[in-house]
C-alpha cells in the first residue's frame, strides 16, 4: 500500500464532492421532514424504545442493501436475493427438523447463500450474460426449489435458542440485528471508500473496459461481489428466520425490489460507477422511519408502497428537474 | 445448436430465424413428451385451453418486447394490469348498465395513461427505466388498495356482459383469442413494416447512430411505454373477466413471467434484437409448461423452479448465439467502444 510506484489519479474532487453533498443533504432534509411529520402525527413516534424496536422491520433489508450497493456500483444487479433467503431458510428448516444444532444452522444458512451467489456470479461472468436476466432466472429457480420442498406447508421446528439472532437486544435496548447493520455499514463503508478494492469497484462501474485494460480482474471482482451478495442474503435469511421463527416458501417475497429501492434512493446510480455507503445508510432510515410512522397511523403496508414508489421516483426526478431549471 | 455458426457473426435475420426454429422444435418435443405421458393433453380442446390460458401472457410479452427493444424494461405491467382490472371491475359493479364497449375503450385508456407516466419520466426526465418502473410497480399496486379499500370484487358482483364478452365465440374461437391475435398481429406489422416500428430497433441497436439519422429517441421511448401500458390495461380487463375476481394482489410478480417469455423468445435485454414470433413462442413455451404439469401429475409447485431453469438455459443458449457483448444496465455508449474481452487478452 505505501510503496506505490505510481499513483492513480484521484476522483475529480470538487464536482464529485458537490454532488455527494447535494444528495446527502437532500436525504438528510428528507429524513428530518419525515421525523418531524411523524412526531407531529403520532405521540408514540419519538419514543426511544419504539424507535429501537422499529429497526427490526428494516435491519435485514438494510444489511442486504449494503452488499447490493457494491453490485449496483459495478453496473450489475441481483434480483435473486429474496429467493436466496427463501432457499437458505428452507434448507435451515430441513436441517432443524433433522435435529441440527444452532451452529450448524448458521453454517448452512451462510453456505447456501454463498453457493447461490457463486452460481449467479459464475453464470454471469462465464457466459457474459447481463446480470438482470440471469438473476431473474435464478430468482425463479431458487424460490421454485423452496416451493418444491415445502409446497404449502411451513417449518417451525427451530431449536429454542435460535431466536437469539433475530430477537435479542445488546445492552438491553439495541436490537442485535440493528447493531450488526451498524457494524457492517462501517465495514462496507471502509472497504468501498478507503481501500484499493473499493476504488477498483468504482473503476469497474465507471468503465469496465478501461478497468480491464488497467489490469483489474473485472470478472473475478464481479464474481466475488455476487458471492458476497449471496453470503449476505444467507445472513439475512438467518436473521429473518430467527426473528419470525418459521419458514414458508413465500418468505421475504418482493424484498429484492425493496432492497434495490433503498440503494437507489441512497443515491447509487443504477448505471453504475457512483454512490456512497453513507447515502444508502441515510436512505435506509428515510424509508424505515417513513414506514414506521405510517404503520403507527395504521396505514396498511400495501398503501405504504405508494409512498415508497413515489418517493423513489421523486427523489431522482426532482434534483434533475431543478438542475435543468437552473441551467436555463 | 449448430456449432459452426458460433464463431462467425450471423446476420440478425438468420439469428432470429434459427432461434425460432429451435424454440418451435423444443415446443413440439415438449408437447410430444407430455402427450406420451398423458394423451389427453393433445386433444384439440385441451390445446385450445392452453392457448386461451396463455393469450394474456402473449399480448403482454409483445408489449414488453417493444420496450426491451429500446433498451428499456417495464416492470410495472403487472401492477398496471391489476389497477386497470380493478377500475373496470368497480365500474362493472357500480354501473352494470354501462355497455361493454365502454369497458373495452376505458381499459386500454387507463393503461395508456399509466404507461404514459412511465414514458414521460423515462424519455424526458431521463430517469433510468428500471428505476421508474420499479417505482411505479409499487405505486400502482398500492393505488389498487386505495381505490378498492382493500376489498375484492367477486363473481356475482360483475355485470353479465363484463364476464361474458371474452368468452363469446366467433367462428368457434373465443373473443379473448381474437383480441390476442389482433394485438400480436398488429404488433408484428408495426415492428416489421412501419417506419416507427423499425426505428425502435435502431434506437435499441445503436442509440447514437439512431440519433444521427434523425430518429427521435425520446419520442420512441415514450411511445413504447405507452404501447406497453395500453396492452397491459386491455389485459387487465381480460384477466379480471377471465378469473372473475379483482383484488389487490392480482397478477402479483407477473411482470417477471412476461420478461421471461421475452428472454426465452430471444429478445436481447441489451436492446435491438427480438421478433414478435420469438416472443409468442417463448410465451407459449411457458404456458405449455404451466398447463402440462397438473396433467402429468407433477405438483404445480414445480412450475416456478422449472421456469427458472428454462430461463437460465435460454439465456445461456442466447449468449452463445449473440455476438454482442451483454450489457448490465441499459446505458448509452459510443459504438467504437471495444469489447470487454479482446481477443488479445
Amino acid at each position: 500500500m505505501t510503496s506505490l510506484r505510481y499513483e492513480v489519479a484521484d476522483r475529480k474532487r470538487p464536482a464529485a464532492l458537490d454532488f455527494w453533498l447535494r444528495w446527502e443533504v437532500l436525504l438528510l432534509v428528507l429524513l428530518a421532514a419525515v421525523m418531524v411529520v411523524n412526531s407531529r402525527l403520532s405521540p408514540w413516534f419519538l419514543d426511544y424504545y419504539n424507535l429501537m424496536d422499529s429497526t427490526f422491520n428494516f435491519s435485514e433489508k438494510a444489511i442486504m442493501a449494503l452488499a447490493m450497493t457494491l453490485i449496483i456500483v459495478t453496473r450489475d444487479i441481483d434480483l435473486s436475493v429474496a429467493s436466496i433467503i427463501a432457499l437458505a431458510s428452507v434448507l435451515m428448516g430441513l436441517a432443524a427438523q433433522a435435529g441440527a444444532g444452532i451452529p450448524l444452522l448458521v453454517v448452512i444458512g451462510l453456505a447456501t447463500g454463498l453457493l447461490a451467489g457463486l452460481a449467479n456470479g459464475l453464470i454471469i461472468t462465464r457466459f457474459q450474460i447481463p446480470a438482470i436476466v440471469v438473476t431473474i432466472g435464478t430468482m425463479s429457480l431458487f424460490r421454485g426449489i423452496a416451493y418444491v420442498v415445502l409446497g404449502d406447508t411451513a417449518i417451525t421446528a427451530y431449536p429454542a435458542g435460535f431466536s437469539w439472532f433475530g430477537q435479542s437486544y445488546l445492552m438491553w435496548s439495541i436490537p442485535f440485528e440493528f447493531a450488526l447493520f451498524l457494524g457492517l455499514t462501517a465495514v462496507f463503508g471502509f472497504v468501498l471508500h478507503f481501500t484499493t478494492t473499493g476504488r477498483r469497484i468504482f473503476a469497474i462501474g465507471n468503465n469496465p473496459t478501461a478497468a480491464r485494460f488497467s489490469g483489474i480482474p473485472v470478472d473475478r471482482y464481479r464474481l466475488a461481489l455476487f458471492a458476497l451478495n449471496g453470503l449476505i442474503a444467507g445472513l439475512a435469511a438467518i436473521l429473518l428466520t430467527s426473528r419470525i421463527g418459521s419458514t414458508r416458501p413465500n418468505i421475504a417475497a418482493g424484498w429484492e425490489l425493496e432492497v434495490i429501492t433503498m440503494v437507489v434512493l441512497g443515491g447509487v446510480s443504477i448505471v453504475g460507477g457512483s454512490g456512497t455507503i453513507s447515502g444508502v445508510f441515510i436512505a435506509v432510515f428515510v424509508l424505515g422511519m417513513m414506514t414506521f410512522g405510517l404503520s403507527l397511523m395504521n396505514v396498511p403496508g400495501i398503501v405504504m408502497s405508494v409512498f415508497v414508489g413515489t418517493l423513489l421516483i421523486a427523489s431522482i426526478a426532482v434534483p434533475i428537474l431543478i438542475r435543468r431549471a437552473l441551467r436555463r | 445448436m449448430n456449432p459452426s455458426t458460433h464463431s462467425s457473426r450471423p446476420s440478425l435475420a438468420s439469428l432470429a430465424k434459427r432461434r425460432e426454429i429451435v424454440l418451435l422444435v423444443l415446443i413440439v418435443a415438449l408437447l410430444a413428451a407430455v402427450g406420451a405421458r398423458a394423451p389427453v393433453f393433445l386433444t384439440p380442446s385441451s390445446l385450445a385451453d392452453v392457448l386461451t390460458d396463455t393469450a394474456i401472457l402473449l399480448m403482454l410479452a409483445c408489449g414488453q418486447m417493444a420496450v426491451i427493444l429500446t433498451r428499456g424494461i417495464d416492470l410495472s405491467v403487472a401492477s398496471n394490469m391489476a389497477f386497470t382490472g380493478m377500475c373496470t371491475a368497480l365500474l362493472s359493479k357500480y354501473h352494470p348498465e354501462l355497455p361493454i364497449v365502454v369497458t373495452l375503450a376505458l381499459a386500454p385508456l387507463i393503461g395508456f395513461c399509466l404507461g404514459a407516466i412511465n414514458g414521460a419520466l423515462i424519455a424526458w426526465v431521463k430517469i433510468p427505466p428500471i428505476v421508474v418502473t420499479l417505482g411505479t410497480l409499487s405505486a400502482y399496486r398500492g393505488m389498487i388498495f386505495v381505490l378498492s379499500g382493500g376489498a375484492s370484487v367477486v363473481t356475482h358482483e360483475f355485470s353479465r356482459p363484463y364476464l361474458d364478452f371474452p368468452r363469446q365465440t366467433l367462428f368457434g374461437v373465443p373473443a379473448l383469442l381474437w383480441i390476442a391475435a389482433l394485438v400480436c398481429a398488429g404488433m408484428a406489422v408495426f415492428l416489421t413494416l412501419a417506419r416507427t416500428g423499425r426505428s425502435l430497433y435502431a434506437v435499441g441497436g445503436n442509440p447514437l447512430a439512431a440519433r444521427y439519422v434523425g430518429i427521435g429517441i425520446e419520442r420512441c421511448q415514450f411511445l413504447v411505454y405507452c404501447l406497453s401500458g395500453t396492452i397491459a390495461g386491455l389485459c387487465g380487463y381480460l384477466w379480471v373477466s377471465r378469473y372473475a375476481i379483482a383484488f389487490t394482489e392480482v397478477a402479483f410478480g407477473y411482470e417477471l413471467t412476461v420478461i421471461a417469455a421475452c428472454v426465452i423468445g430471444g429478445v436481447s435485454v441489451a436492446g435491438g434484437i427480438g421478433t414478435v414470433s420469438g416472443c409468442l413462442l417463448g410465451g407459449l413455451f411457458l404456458g405449455i409448461i404451466g398447463n402440462a404439469l397438473p396433467v402429468i401429475q407433477v405438483s404445480p409447485f414445480w412450475q416456478m423452479a422449472i421456469s427458472g431453469l428454462v430461463i437460465l438455459c435460454a439465456v445461456i443458449v442466447n449468449s452463445r448465439g449473440e455476438a454482442r457483448k451483454g450489457k448490465l444496465i441499459l446505458r448509452d455508449r459510443s459504438p467504437s467502444e471495444p469489447q470487454i474481452r479482446p481477443e488479445t487478452a
